[in-house]
């Protein structure tokens, strides 16, 4: 044992003796996400193969680069997620971490990505805090988070009408901050909030939580869970008879393979926010089909996915512009924050000083089965949030690094 | 409307009744597991990945061979219940006779293949499978609306689990096949064909597994970890009524459907974990299970 950890510590000392001599164009890039469970067909595989395509079309292995890609599963547990990347970190020289959906493991691994100086540039997880009072100088929140969300929805849907709400919450750090930033949205339009039932991670049945929000009379149940939860409870809400009794069904956060799972039959009329879609302009459906040719099961990407892509492919041009990979996460951030976005996915952004990327967030409804002209025809733009309207001010921010 | 503990007795009556509608679930599955460890001594690990198939069966009936939700009732179990022959023939039979934990090993790899290989194929999101129209729609009850489609799950699953009980308890058939478990030796003297019996022994509680998939399909999503999420709930109510134990397993498997139905009104943060407190309650208590005799 003792000889081992002498030879890696060896080995590792010759690595770097000898990348100081050369410049180091070696990249590591750790994908950590749900790969078998509830969220998996939101990052999982789907993300590894986002970050490759990014590595591909980048054009960095024609300059010298040597980039690889390597997955694994945190199955929901923060301390699995943080023993995964500290494993990256000390033994496999990860660089970057990316996607990492659920907010309770992406708070886990933030800390540990700093702490060592990293990168991580989170697409799946939700939480607001991630830009917010737990940001980083080494984290990028890329593709949409809770105040979007809430922002978006809940504000159209108080505006609308929907003046009452009653919550099903998921129980942990993603579903109790979608909440308390939708109820926000909701009391800041108008609106009051009448109760909330907070379910466990993974509910088969939604019957007794729906029962309880069709009891409360309110206007509008918001579901402030995903992935599996939400499908769950989008097609018992159907079979309860929620919407035909005058309810309306808020899914707040809800992607594309959801809509899928559920068909238009259960899921038509849903309205909710959403940051990419793969039918918006050439680009992104260019993207899409070949981001499908090379998925099993033939999904076209979630906004997670299509995340992943657009901030690998940034921090890579970042890299580029530096001429070597400077073993200092903060400093390639801070790159990344001075360069101005533009890819074919997000169209043109900017990185805030919080760790914030800013693009358009758009406000979806599902079309009835009439209206669709085929698989994944799924979405109706109703709005678009522009930029600067769609993420928390920085005047509301409570982020250390923002210079008031 | 009188108010009890907060919320009125209305409200609570539909709270029961949604808590025996997924006890109706828990009743049929821990019933196929408690048939296959009664008869065979087998922990059937793959019984959650055998629902899962179940369901998956009744999504390609109709998908491909444009066959409703009745047929599927009938045809998802059969073809279930003859992949699960063809397990015990070709696997699970060499085990015989070894310690339990041969066997749930084995049944436990199997279900992880069959779950990765759906999984592989399908994703984990899950495919749509609509209500069958005679059944869509609801009733107002007074106190709650009822979806017809969970009524015919409660008086159907009583039915089949009813009727089970009556066939190993109260028949010929069933009679031999105790008789098997406790002395089969014995029992193949009279020239009754003893491996033969548990094999279809096998059969049938795996078919039970496929038929609550079948029925399930309608409400969850036809999902490949639809019966992992599951399984383990079950064991845990196979353990506290009692290993091995028919009815034991029907009236536990109700009974913590209520119990989880009050605790998702009282604190739903527990509901996933109540079943568990139970069972370790039980196990202190009772070590044999609410209904099981103690060897």
């Amino acid at each position: 044992m003792k000889t081992s950890v002498a030879i890696v510590a060896l080995a590792a000392a010759l690595a770097w003796a000898g990348s100081a001599a050369a410049q180091n164009k070696n990249v590591k890039i750790g994908s950590l996400s749900d790969q078998s469970s509830l969220y998996a067909d939101i990052g999982g595989p789907g993300s590894t193969v986002a970050a490759q395509m990014a590595v591909e079309d980048s054009g960095m292995a024609a300059k010298g680069w040597k980039i690889e890609v390597i997955a694994a599963d945190h199955q929901n547990k923060p301390d699995v997620g943080v023993s995964i990347v500290r494993q990256w970190f000390d033994v496999e020289k990860v660089d970057v971490v990316v996607d990492v959906p659920n907010s309770g493991v992406a708070l886990a691994v933030n800390n540990v990505i700093k702490e060592k100086n990293k990168v991580f540039l989170n697409s799946g997880a939700g939480t607001s805090d991630l830009t917010n009072k737990a940001c980083t100088p080494n984290t990028i929140h890329w593709t949409y988070d809770t105040y979007a969300l809430a922002n978006g929805t809940g504000n159209a849907l108080t505006k609308g009408g929907g003046d009452t709400w009653f919550f099903l919450t998921a129980d942990y750090a993603f579903g109790a901050a979608l909440e308390r930033d939708t109820t926000n949205a909701v009391t800041k339009a108008g609106g009051k909030v009448l109760g909330t039932v907070r379910h466990p991670l993974n509910s088969p049945d939604f019957s007794s939580f729906l029962l309880q929000a069709q009891n409360s009379k309110a206007k509008v149940i918001g579901l402030a869970n995903a992935g599996g939860d939400t499908t769950n409870a989008v097609k018992q809400a159907s079979e309860f008879g929620i919407t035909q009794g005058g309810q309306t069904l808020a899914a707040l956060l809800l992607f594309i393979t959801d809509v899928h799972a559920l068909g238009l039959n259960a899921s038509q009329g849903l309205t909710f926010t959403e940051t990419f879609y793969w039918d918006m302009n050439d680009g992104t459906r260019a993207f899409s089909k070949k981001f499908a040719s090379r998925m099993k099961n033939g999904n076209v990407p979630t906004m997670v996915q299509a995340g992943v892509y657009s901030a690998v492919l940034h921090y890579l041009k970042a890299l580029d512009a530096l001429g070597s990979n400077p073993n200092d996460g903060a400093k390639v951030v801070a790159k990344m924050k001075e360069m101005p976005v533009d890819d074919a996915i997000f169209g043109k952004g900017n990185i805030r000083e919080d760790g914030r990327n800013i693009h358009p967030a758009y406000l979806f409804q599902v079309k009835k089965p009439s209206e669709s002209k085929g698989p994944w025809d799924y979405y109706i733009t109703k709005a678009t949030i522009p930029a600067d309207q769609a993420f928390r001010p920085l005047s509301e921010s409570e982020c250390p690094l923002v210079k008031k | 409307m009188i108010p009890l503990l907060g919320i009125s007795t209305q409200a609570l009556f539909g709270q029961l009744l949604l808590g025996l509608i997924n006890g109706a679930f828990y009743a049929l599955l821990s019933l196929g597991l408690a048939v296959i460890f009664g008869m065979l001594n087998i922990i059937n690990f793959a019984h959650g990945a055998l629902y899962m198939v179940g369901a998956f069966c009744a999504y390609f009936l109709l998908n491909l061979l444009g066959l409703n939700y009745w047929f599927a009732l009938i045809i998802s179990p059969l073809v279930v219940g003859l992949l699960g022959i063809v397990i015990e023939r070709t696997m699970l039979q060499r085990l015989a006779g070894l310690d339990h934990l041969y066997g749930l090993l084995l049944t436990f790899g199997l279900a992880l293949i069959i779950q990765g290989v759906f999984q592989n194929y399908f994703g984990s999101s899950g495919l749509p499978y609509a209500i069958p129209r005679e059944l869509t729609g609801g009733t107002n009850l007074g106190f709650m609306f009822l979806p017809n489609y969970r009524g015919w799950v409660i008086i159907f699953s009583l039915i089949v689990c009813l009727a089970t009980w009556f066939m190993i308890e109260k028949t010929r058939l069933g009679a031999y096949l105790r008789a098997a478990t406790e002395n089969p030796a014995l029992v193949r003297a009279f020239g009754i064909n003893v491996p033969r019996m548990v094999t279809l022994t096998y059969g049938f509680g795996v078919a039970l597994a496929a038929l609550a998939g079948v029925l399930a399909a309608p409400i969850n999503q036809v999902r490949p970890l639809m019966g992992a999420d599951f399984i383990i709930v079950v064991f845990a109510v196979v353990v506290i009524g009692g290993m091995g134990s028919i009815m034991g397993s029907i009236v536990t498997g109700f009974m913590l459907g209520l119990i989880e139905g009050l605790t998702k009104v009282f604190y739903p943060e527990a509901s996933n974990t109540v079943i568990f407190v139970i069972m370790a309650i039980v196990l202190l208590v009772r070590p044999a299970g609410l209904f099981g005799r103690t060897a």
